[in-house]
């Protein structure tokens, strides 16, 4: 119970942080604030690696490695994508 | 490593989260807080890997080179139009991998104990359920955007009760599952009941609304993530998975207020649910609208001062980024000054259009946000509106029945001459008449927006 009150209490200051962070974005970086914040979201890769790796059972293995695949492409994918993007918006701002 | 260290290196993690992420809102650091955020991923990864729960790596690695080249080929290949359809997908996968883990350390937990704590029963449960309805919610989302499903709203009587009843069997199920802890392995039912739950909710809604479903579904694919962190009590799982639902909310907030609806409204009926009736557009275009020619508006370019684009969904659909950014070019050379006004939803997720732009190598400083640009439709010659539609209807401002009314919108009806270059007179998203292209100052250009935006230059040219 006493894990619970802990997690539950970061939790709703997480939440606060959140919103206090983005609270003025500029519409320009709407489309890479998602994807950054998507590919953060990935995160569940590190329950994913616990999971494939301790090999508990088959099932857990073969759950453990399809989500480490999904998140991996989240992740990898995710942060990619935003350097691409980001990368457009800075070039320009040189050449002017 | 001990746990200690093993939590410290979590919380630089999440530190390195938090300002990624604070970096990403400003236009100046936004690169580095990408950066930030990626060197956070890779050193909480790091450290799982010395977890001595793992016995084997083979597994582990394997997964990462799958998930990377298939993610890396992904990123690389996708075109800027494309943009909406990939973060759906991504947003997807991270939904789909919450659900999976959730479900191994439900079952590994109950082949352990006895009793499950119901802290975990519960976070596996939510996490089911909204990985689950992400995971298939975002797969929808990424067929109407890329074509594949309709991408009209596809609406039925008892649309609503159905849905209901689907969260109702699922939030059963998981409430069984909390008070019963044996009955574990119904969380694939459970599992199974919230994914259609996820496909029933975004079928229904249609393209224009996306954006709203993206930032939503972002926002899910965080609390997801933040779920499983409970079931795993990992706390850099539920700082990370917080700091996404948060930043996706405050997106959907920003998207509901652009259309001047509720969240409600966009996610359970709405606009484009019945079509208007056929007279109306009548009454409204009626020997009204003029048809000109590339020329015409070309001449008419030649004298101007001062010029907005206003660029739309339109836009991306004709590939006509880079053909925009020639006649912005050629325009900037005759000492004309040239900006773009950027509604909020235009295109299909929130910034779609910025993206276009910039990768078309248009400078930001000439994009203009609506509130910024709209005092200057006065002082504007020529609004040129390129596959844009309801986001410059005057009718919401102008008539308090229309389905649209007290939306915001670009007072391009404000500039001097509006040259509006669209295919035809058929209604936007809305389903409504737009009285813009009826109006006296208003010229219609027919046809494609690259074909015609490139006769425009090949006019100015010559002329």
């Amino acid at each position: 119970m006493e894990l619970l009150v802990t997690t539950l209490t970061i939790f709703v200051l997480a939440i606060f942080v959140g919103f206090e962070v983005i609270s003025k974005v500029p519409p320009i970086l709407h489309t890479p604030l998602m994807s950054g914040s998507n590919a953060i979201s990935g995160i569940t890769l590190i329950g994913a690696i616990i999971s494939a790796g301790s090999q508990y059972t088959t099932l857990t293995t073969i759950l453990g490695f399809s989500a480490v695949v999904l998140a991996t492409i989240n992740v990898v994918g995710g942060f990619l994508v935003t350097h691409r993007m980001l990368e457009m918006f800075k070039g320009k701002k040189e050449r002017t | 490593m001990t746990t200690a260290l093993v939590n410290i290196a979590y919380l630089i993690a999440s530190a390195l989260f938090i300002i990624g992420l604070k970096y990403l809102s400003h236009p100046r650091t936004a690169v580095r807080g990408n950066l930030l955020g990626a060197a956070g991923m890779l050193i909480a990864i790091v450290v799982t890997l010395l977890n001595r729960r793992i016995v084997s790596f083979e597994i582990i690695i394997a997964g990462f080179i799958l998930g990377a080249a298939i993610g890396t080929i992904l990123a690389r290949k996708i075109q800027m139009t494309g943009m909406p359809q990939l973060v759906a997908l991504f947003n997807g996968f991270g939904g789909g991998a919450s659900v999976l883990v959730a479900g191994s350390a439900l079952i590994e937990a109950a082949g352990k104990a006895h009793d499950m704590p119901c802290q975990l029963t519960i976070a596996g449960v939510a996490s089911g359920l909204i990985g689950a309805v992400t995971f298939w919610g975002s797969l929808i989302a990424f067929g109407k955007l890329q074509g594949v499903v309709p991408e009209k709203p596809l609406r039925y009587s008892g649309e609503q009760i159905f849905k209901s009843i689907l969260l109702l069997a699922s939030l059963a199920m998981g409430a069984w599952i909390v008070i019963e802890p044996s009955t574990v392995h119904f969380y694939w039912i459970l599992v199974a009941v919230a994914s259609a739950l996820g496909i029933f909710l975004v079928i229904p809604i249609g393209g224009a609304d996306m954006p709203v479903v993206i930032t939503l579904l972002n926002s899910y694919s965080g609390l997801a993530a933040c779920a499983t962190g409970f079931v795993l009590g990992n706390n850099v799982l539920v700082i990370a998975g917080s700091l996404v639902g948060a930043s996706g909310i405050i997106l959907t907030k920003i998207m509901c207020k652009a259309m001047n609806r509720s969240l409600t409204n966009v996610l359970f009926g709405g606009l484009g649910e019945i079509p208007e009736s056929a007279a109306d557009a009548d009454d409204v275009y009626g020997g009204k609208v003029k048809a000109t020619s590339a020329e015409e508006v070309a001449m008419l370019l030649e004298t101007a001062r001062r010029v907005v684009i206003v660029p739309g969904y339109g836009m991306a659909a004709a590939q006509a980024q880079h053909a925009v950014r020639d006649l912005f070019n050629l325009l900037e050379s005759k000492k004309i000054e040239v900006e773009f006004a950027i509604h909020p939803v235009a295109g299909r997720m929130p910034g779609h259009m910025n993206v276009l732009l910039a990768e078309a190598d248009i400078p930001y400083d000439n994009l203009r946000e609506m509130d910024e640009v709209n005092p200057t439709f006065e002082q504007t010659d020529i609004a040129i509106v390129l596959g844009a539609n309801d986001v410059v209807n005057p009718s919401a401002r102008t008539n308090p029945k229309s389905p649209i009314a007290g939306m915001p919108i670009l007072n391009v009806d404000k500039a001097r001459t509006v040259v509006v270059i669209k295919r035809s007179l058929s209604p936007g998203f809305a389903g409504i008449p737009n009285p813009l292209f009826a109006a006296d100052n208003t010229l219609m250009l027919f046809g494609d927006g690259k074909k015609m935006i490139q006769d425009l230059i090949t006019a100015l040219k010559e002329g």
